[in-house]
């Protein structure tokens, strides 16, 4: 290929110019400061892998940039403060009400400072692209194995990220002093008075007295804005140490192995994309902002301790718990003078915990199942491990269950169905649903494989029927190209389930068992892997190839006299064909 | 451009688990596909029209800035925000101005880095995650070295009570935030925190006190409801202080609102289907109950006539007033207080009696 025309601007060559450019003086003048020459020599040019699922955690980084700079806009006029004031503003329908002075405030930003309104709805909304767009990466991270060695870290630190995004999406929304958001507090009151022995004095002590007080709603805000984004900032510094330092996963493919990373250089291809992300993600935002109403305060009115409104929910992300809260029968004990309220307790307390708790083990239970103690930087199709993706669409239909719970009343008033007989069956769905959902997905996947296999020992269906010379019809399977076939069977085989995982002592004689947990972890380990679909072995192979040679060869008198479909489009030389005439 | 990777990359030094199999692979990596040049690569004039394009995103984001500072200036804030098809046009400017600005950069940069810069994919080798084995062992023997030194380990009495010592340090952390606010034993009549209606236990309702309309705060008279009427109602303390004559405000009045809340419903006498104890606890088919959810405290509102059912909008607990406001349905453990209600001299519904258990959420003092 003439090459000659390249693009005076695209960087093949060396970037050495006739005399120091200014920005190599800059650099030089920062290096005899810094050093940073021999950090920057490794990673000005580090290289990236591309695919659109590594831009999930990209929106949830940017996003959270949208809320440092939208919300320290939005302090500029907040005044976090339960004080009474009369409100005087430009909201007609509200003047002459008493209203506290965070509520007063935010009626200010909203209709009394120019870009306020703006401001406050794109705070929100990025608040809900940041947690969403974490959730949907931690699922890519997981049905991809890319929380395996030796990242198991970076996935805790991303779990520690989600919750804490959850707590400040809370703090946040309730800091306007609405009757929506002191509902919330209001419940929130009585998820900690749940609390076994110490929940009283916990709600004594966050309300400053008795519920609502005057403290809750300053406290809250020097959580929002300080304690939590602190721990984000740190947290999300951590995220990208390691991921620079790891170097991105990728997925296999032709010259992609375990040893290296393909993709584009940071300087400048990734620089540039990453950074106009940047920009795409907050003006997302602001369009967001701008044409979709996002907790209109002035339409809920201040908080009154004696006063809701039907519908009241909180943000989707606090969903599921509230779901569970929803569907949970009303069981309390008393005994000796003391309250065990079970019906707050084990929904919004235990249950989350327990999820988190979970959420946070994945990788380590799965290498403990596994028995896999090797560096991973290949991704894996969630095809490929049906059990490990089976668990977390399960995991994610309970949550979906949840969520779905949390608007029973919306659902019911939807559908003009009995919020009662929801009720009941989401009760029972909570549990049943996980595992439908985990079998189908296990089976789901299982077929997949075979596919696979299919495709590699029998070739792909072209689509072309052929007859025989005896009236029989077949398809015409052709082999899949080297590069695929090489990318389908680059995964691991899994271990053998059975018989190979005995410990050994040193003579290579059967040991004594390690005890029960050895012999719980050899059953599950049979189970996880039972009925996967392992890639051909070099003889199935070579069996395959055998057959569809023979297929080929029987086929062959016919090649070139039936229509294949691509006489016309450029496929191939039409010269010696033409169609059977009659 | 590295040459392409082969076969070898594959192969693995670290020690493989015996219970794995190795890694192999059936087919040759065929190696990296063949770079394609795009047209911007060897036609010019594609390359101009590339430049051209991505500068007139640029150009088209400095329009959408003086945009957005014209609207910022010319358009009226504090109007309705819903002027313009439902959006406040102040609003709607500068968001939508905004927005241009940042996407047309962000776009921008994007075909820039699509079109004109280098698109040849480039590979790095990655390392174990793990340090040298030789780093491995020369950090291991500067710990001990260090360690040895310190003494740490043949001065236990050291080591110990130092450790002793950080970990009380924990519990001023804790202790400093004992004043957050009073304990439950502390704020109640006579206690150290008090006001109308202080303690967890207590409301401020008491013997005699009127029944009010919530917002306006006048009395109630039997004679002025009607069947299937709910009125949401409030202490008359709220509104007239009580012995003191002052209205509440601030906190106090928070608080109270907050446990006082209360609503009144007639039904047909006939209906009520009184609890033990509580036969004389309605006037003429009147039933009072505290508005407060006692699973977490949501006022509730929603009332059914024809069921006399009172449903909670946060998490749809159900209760029967008819029937001592018992749970029907939903999450909530516990019926709603009641309270108790006659008629005063001038005509007026009051308490015969203050709650006779703590109203709201359950606590674990509670009992």
């Amino acid at each position: 290929m003439d090459t000659s025309k390249v693009a005076t601007s695209n960087a093949t060559t060396a970037a050495t110019g006739k005399k120091p450019s200014r920005a190599g003086a800059i650099a030089s003048w920062a290096d005899e400061r810094l050093g940073i020459a021999s950090m920057a020599k490794k990673n000005l040019r580090k290289v990236f892998p591309d695919h659109w699922s590594f831009m999930l955690g990209e929106i949830a980084l940017w996003s959270f940039v949208v809320l440092l700079l939208t919300g320290v806009f939005l302090t500029l006029w907040f005044t976090p403060s339960m004080g009474e004031v009369t409100y005087h503003g430009s909201y007609e329908q509200l003047r002459g009400i008493q209203m506290s002075e965070a509520y007063a405030s935010s009626l200010r930003l909203s209709f009394d400072v120019r870009g306020g309104l703006l401001m406050r709805q794109m705070h929100h909304w990025a608040a809900m692209l940041f947690v969403a767009s974490m959730m949907v990466h931690l699922l890519r991270v997981f049905f991809t194995g890319a929380y395996r060695k030796p990242r198991e870290l970076n996935w805790v630190i991303g779990s520690l990220l989600l919750l804490l995004g959850t707590l400040e999406g809370f703090t946040g929304y309730s800091l306007p002093d609405d009757l929506l958001s002191g509902t919330g507090i209001r419940a929130a009151d009585g998820f900690v008075k749940a609390t076994p022995v110490v929940g009283t004095y916990m709600s004594f002590f966050l309300f400053d007295g008795e519920f609502p007080g005057e403290s809750i709603i300053p406290r809250l805000y020097t959580i929002h804005v300080l304690l939590i984004p602190g721990l984000l900032l740190a947290l999300i510094a951590a995220h990208m140490l390691l991921l620079v330092y790891h170097k991105h996963t990728q997925w296999p493919g032709p010259g992609r192995t375990e040893k290296n990373v393909v993709g584009f250089p940071m300087l400048p291809v990734y620089a540039a994309k990453a950074g106009g992300f940047f920009f795409v993600v907050f003006g997302v935002t602001a369009l967001m902002g701008a044409l979709l109403s996002i907790n209109p305060v002035w339409k809920y009115g201040p908080y009154d301790p004696s006063k809701v409104t039907a519908g009241s929910q909180p943000d989707w992300y606090m969903g599921w718990p509230d779901g569970a809260l929803r569907i949970m029968p009303g069981i309390e004990s008393h005994f000796w003078g003391i309250t065990i309220s079970w019906n707050v307790l084990l929904p919004i307390l235990v249950l989350p915990m327990l999820m988190f708790t979970i959420l946070l083990l994945l990788p380590f239970i799965d290498a403990w199942i596994t028995g896999d103690k090797r560096e991973h930087h290949l991704l894996e199709r969630p095809r490929n491990a049906p059990t490990r993706t089976a668990t977390m669409v399960a995991l994610m239909t309970m949550y979906g269950l949840f969520w779905a719970a949390g608007g029973n009343d919306i659902i019911a008033i939807t559908l003009h169905a009995s919020i009662n007989q929801i009720t009941y069956f989401l009760r029972a769905a909570v549990f049943i649903g996980p595992v439908i959902a985990f079998v189908i997905t296990r089976r789901w996947c299982i077929s997949l494989q075979r596919k696979d296999n299919d495709d590699l020992l029998h070739g792909y269906e072209t689509g072309i029927i052929m007859r025989s010379a005896e009236g029989g019809y077949s398809e015409k399977h052709l082999p899949v190209a080297p590069s695929r076939a090489y990318t389908l069977t680059a995964r691991d085989r899994d271990p053998v389930p059975n018989g190979h995982h005995e410990e050994v002592d040193a003579n290579g004689l059967p040991g004594p068992a390690k005890g029960r947990l050895t012999g719980l972890r050899n059953r599950i380990r049979t189970v996880w892997y039972a009925d996967n679909v392992q890639k051909p072995t070099p003889e199935e192979l070579a069996a395959g190839h055998h057959h569809a040679e023979h297929e080929h060869e029987l086929q062959g008198p016919m090649d070139g006299h039936a229509a294949d479909g691509h006489q016309f489009d450029g496929h191939h030389l039409v010269e010696d064909e033409h169609l059977r005439s009659h | 451009m590295s040459t392409p990777p082969t076969n070898d990359d594959h192969a693995h030094d670290e020690p493989v688990d015996e219970n794995l199999p190795a890694r192999d692979d059936l087919f040759a990596n065929p190696g990296l596909p063949e770079h394609h040049w795009r047209p911007t690569d060897v036609d010019s004039k594609a390359e101009k029209r590339a430049e051209r394009q991505v500068a007139t995103l640029f150009g088209l984001s400095a329009v959408c800035t003086i945009l957005l500072i014209v609207s910022y200036f010319v358009f009226e804030i504090g109007e309705d925000p819903d002027v313009i098809g439902g959006f406040g046009a102040s609003n709607l400017a500068i968001g939508l101005s905004m927005a241009g600005m940042l996407l047309f950069i962000g776009i921008g940069i994007i075909q820039w880095a699509r079109k004109l810069m280098a698109d040849q994919e480039i590979v790095e080798y990655r390392h174990p995650a793990s340090s040298s084995e030789e780093d491995r062992q020369a950090a291991l023997a500067a710990l001990s070295a260090g360690l040895e030194e310190s003494g740490i380990s043949r001065r236990p009495l050291v080591r110990n009570s130092l450790l002793g010592a950080l970990g009380l340090l924990g519990l001023p952390a804790v202790v400093m935030l004992r004043d957050l606010g009073p304990t439950p034993n502390q704020v109640g009549p006579g206690k150290k925190v008090d006001y109308p209606g202080a303690g967890i236990e207590h409301t401020i309702w008491a013997k005699g006190m009127r029944v009010v309309r919530d917002v306006v705060g006048t009395p109630i008279k039997p004679s002025d409801l009607e069947i299937g009427d709910l009125v949401n109602a409030e202490p008359e303390a709220l509104f007239n202080g009580g012995e003191d004559g002052e209205p509440l405000e601030g906190v106090v009045l928070q608080i109270n609102k907050s446990k006082g809340a209360v609503v009144v419903v007639k039904m047909e006498p006939d209906n009520i289907i009184p609890g033990k104890g509580r036969e004389n606890w309605s006037v003429d088919g009147i039933v009072c109950y505290s508005k407060i959810c006692t699973h977490v405290g949501c006022p509730i509102s929603l009332y059914e006539r024809t069921t006399h059912h009172l449903l909670c909008p946060c998490h749809q607990s159900t209760f029967d007033l008819a029937d001592s406001a018992k749970v029907v349905f939903g999450p909530a453990a516990r019926p709603l207080p009641q309270l108790p209600l006659e008629v005063d001299s001038e005509g007026y519904l009051v308490a015969q009696a203050p709650f006779d258990e703590p109203v709201g959420p359950s606590f674990w003092e509670r009992g």
